[in-house]
């Protein structure tokens, strides 16, 4: 059973004891290895380019530079703890569109996601086709995919892409990103419960930023946790502290070793905190209680990691000042090469609508 | 070379597909044990295993999603709509997302999928199992659309379908499964998509038509030729892309058009034939585009005179025959 969650609303750093697995007690036998300092600092780092990027690509927003933002600020210490429990290299992402920190994360550079924001010539993902961070990448053994912005659609896909590599018995892990609005979606039931009764390698990891745009998590479920509904479907529901890196960290590791042995599907919610409106299009005071808002930012998982890093001996003023700067130049960098850059020319308008040379394509 | 329905050609493909390629396993709703509730995938569990014929829970937006993402992680699946009524809460994944995947990933990604969908009616199915939903499907860019009406092309066209790398979406005609039967080629054969075939050859009026009702408007055909007038049947076979050369090149030839199918006329594909003809070939015309269609009711209703009020029929044809033929 999962343990009263108190500090799910708030959540805040250190608390790694909420973690816990419903219906799988040995949750700390199945875990991860133990991070190290360094592991830490590198997912530090990835934060606070993360965050430098956002303010960077919310700002150009606000300057009519960039047509629409999906801030990641405040997801940042769940993604980058996701990210690392898994392999780059060899699994599979299937994320949302408030996935920036995962992106970057994967390796994906600041230029490469300022393409996309600025829908310019040279985007990897969709060749801006698509609104920033869709579409699907696949250099560097990379699988990461985004099709839609339509929500929850990406779940009962990623449970195919696992099933396909079952079938082939690759020990492949697809991670299936979604918010709490997603989790009011038919697909999303339907892609957990067949995931689980064929015990697929598929984990869905929801960050519950407790707001579907505008609408709260109180009108969105009569549940305190969307995590409790994994043991209807029969399998392990775990809910943590999204605030937390290392305990999210702990959490994917624990269901992608499940996943991977072949005991199937877990469903890990990272409760986290929006700090700004929905999208650059949004404005959340037509509906966000300031009390909301109150005390959220005091609780920022980037300064509390920081905190810690510090404490631990791992971080001091000069290397912290290095981390800060270095984001600030790599960001400031790629702003100026993302803006030198052109439009794609509408020349591959036609092209891929279908494969090349068959019926119906027109290129 | 042996007669078959078109049931059994369906089966045939797919079971000949299935020992062909790895890849391809199929998924859908009763279609293991029970063999589908047309039969179409009957014994095929018990020569490939459930791992090939999956059984799933009845959860269409699955079938779809689930087929979508095997598809772009190299598998070729051949996903069971068990009627085409219940459709729709796929279609999220396949409109909305399958036909997409290649144009939005930019070819990084593709969905080398089909959705096999009985339709159609005359079969005593009513309000909820009898709808045309094609052109729902057909009015996609990035989709393929199939709809053969003789097991020769149903054998072919579902081989194609299932080779295809694009996302297909095959339409079979619920009332031919046992009603309509043909030769058929032992081994394998395929026909390519996004070609019409003339089913018949005349010089007086072009019909063009799908599925059950191309059988009707043979029949009709046949009728009109004892009365000394000579009709050429095109069967479009595939829905998107349209063949509309061959549509064009017929109509040149014998100056009158007519398009013929279940589907409501309203939307329907005839419309769209008829603008091609109207673009491309107005001055070849003798006379108006003329459309036999189902009427402009929701759904067919279940009762046989209801039913039969709805279904176009030889007769209906015929008569729609004679009045262009007398234009």
């Amino acid at each position: 059973m999962l343990s009263e969650q108190s500090s799910s609303t708030k959540p805040g750093l250190p608390d790694n004891d909420e973690t816990q697995v419903a219906g799988s007690p040995d949750h700390n036998g199945v875990g991860p290895p133990p991070l190290t300092d360094a592991d830490l600092l590198e997912m530090y780092r990835t934060m606070v380019l993360s965050r430098t990027l956002d303010q960077r690509i919310w700002q150009m927003n606000r300057q009519g530079r960039a047509a629409i933002v999906a801030s990641a600020q405040g997801h940042e210490a769940a993604q980058v703890g996701a990210v690392r429990a898994l392999d780059p290299e060899r699994d599979r992402f299937y994320i949302y569109y408030r996935e920036l920190t995962t992106m970057l994360a994967l390796g994906i550079t600041p230029l490469e996601l300022l393409l996309g924001f600025l829908a310019k010539e040279g985007e990897p993902l969709s060749g801006a086709r698509q609104f920033p961070l869709h579409g699907a990448i696949d250099r560097d053994r990379r699988d990461i995919v985004s099709f839609s912005n339509v929500v929850a659609t990406q779940l009962p896909q990623a449970v195919g892409v696992a099933l396909a590599d079952k079938m082939r018995g690759e020990k492949r892990v697809t991670i299936a990103y979604f918010g709490d609005g997603a989790a009011s979606m038919g697909e999303t039931h339907e892609a957990m419960n067949f995931a689980s009764i064929h015990r697929l390698p598929v984990i869905f990891f929801c960050e519950n930023n407790k707001y579907a745009i505008s609408v709260p998590i109180s009108k969105q479920m009569n549940i305190e946790s969307v995590a409790t509904r994994a043991s209807a479907y029969g399998m392990p529901g775990i809910e943590v502290n999204g605030f937390d890196p290392v305990a999210v960290y702990e959490a994917v590791g624990a269901a992608a070793n499940l996943a991977r042995s072949g005991q199937g599907p877990t469903l890990v919610e990272a409760v986290v905190e929006r700090f700004l409106p929905h999208t650059s299009d949004d404005d959340d005071t037509r509906y966000r209680p300031p009390e909301d808002l109150e005390g959220i930012r005091d609780l920022d998982p980037i300064p509390a990691t920081e905190k810690i890093l510090r404490e631990n001996g791992a971080l001091d003023d000069a290397l912290d000042e290095e981390i800060k700067s270095s984001a600030q130049k790599i960001v400031n960098q790629a702003t100026e090469d993302a803006e030198n850059a052109p439009f794609p020319e509408p020349h591959d308008f036609y092209e891929q609508v279908y494969a090349p040379g068959s019926p119906g394509d027109q290129s | 070379m042996a007669e078959m329905t078109v049931i059994e050609a369906v089966r045939e493909a797919l079971r000949e597909e299935m020992e062909r390629d790895s890849t391809v396993f199929m998924l859908g709703e009763d279609i293991g044990a029970r063999g589908g509730v047309f039969l179409a995938t009957e014994g095929l569990l018990e020569q490939f295993g459930p791992e090939r014929v999956i059984d799933t829970p009845l959860a269409e937006a699955a079938i779809g999603g689930i087929a979508l993402g095997a598809a772009v992680n190299g598998m070729r699946p051949v996903a069971e709509i068990e009627f085409g009524d219940f459709v729709w809460p796929a279609v999220n994944q396949i409109i909305g997302e399958a036909a997409r995947v290649r144009y939005g990933t930019q070819g990084r990604r593709t969905a080398p999928l089909v959705l096999r969908v009985p339709y159609g009616g005359g079969v005593r199915g009513g309000l909820y199992h009898s709808q045309s939903i094609e052109v729902a499907f057909s009015h996609q860019p990035g989709l393929k659309v199939v709809a053969p009406a003789t097991p020769y092309d149903a054998k072919g066209l579902l081989k194609s379908a299932i080779r295809d790398d694009d996302p297909v979406i095959f339409f079979e005609h619920k009332r031919t499964y046992r009603l309509v039967k043909g030769d058929v080629p032992d081994g394998d054969y395929t026909i390519p998509i996004g070609k019409a075939d003339v089913k018949r050859t005349g010089s007086d009026m072009t019909v063009v038509s799908y599925g059950l009702v191309l059988h009707y408007c043979l029949e009709a055909a046949a009728t009109l030729a004892e009365e000394g007038i000579d009709v050429e049947v095109i069967d479009l076979r595939t829905l998107r892309p349209l063949d509309t050369d061959t549509v064009l090149e017929s109509v040149r030839k014998t100056s009158k058009a007519m398009v013929v199918h279940e589907d409501t006329k309203a939307g329907g594909i005839g419309g769209e034939i008829s603008a091609v003809i109207a673009e491309e070939a107005f001055e070849d015309l003798d006379a108006p585009v003329k459309r036999v269609a189902g009427p402009e009711v929701p759904a067919m209703p279940f009762s046989p005179l209801l039913e039969a009020e709805f279904m176009p029929s030889a007769e209906k044809i015929a008569v729609a025959m004679r009045e262009l033929a007398a234009y």
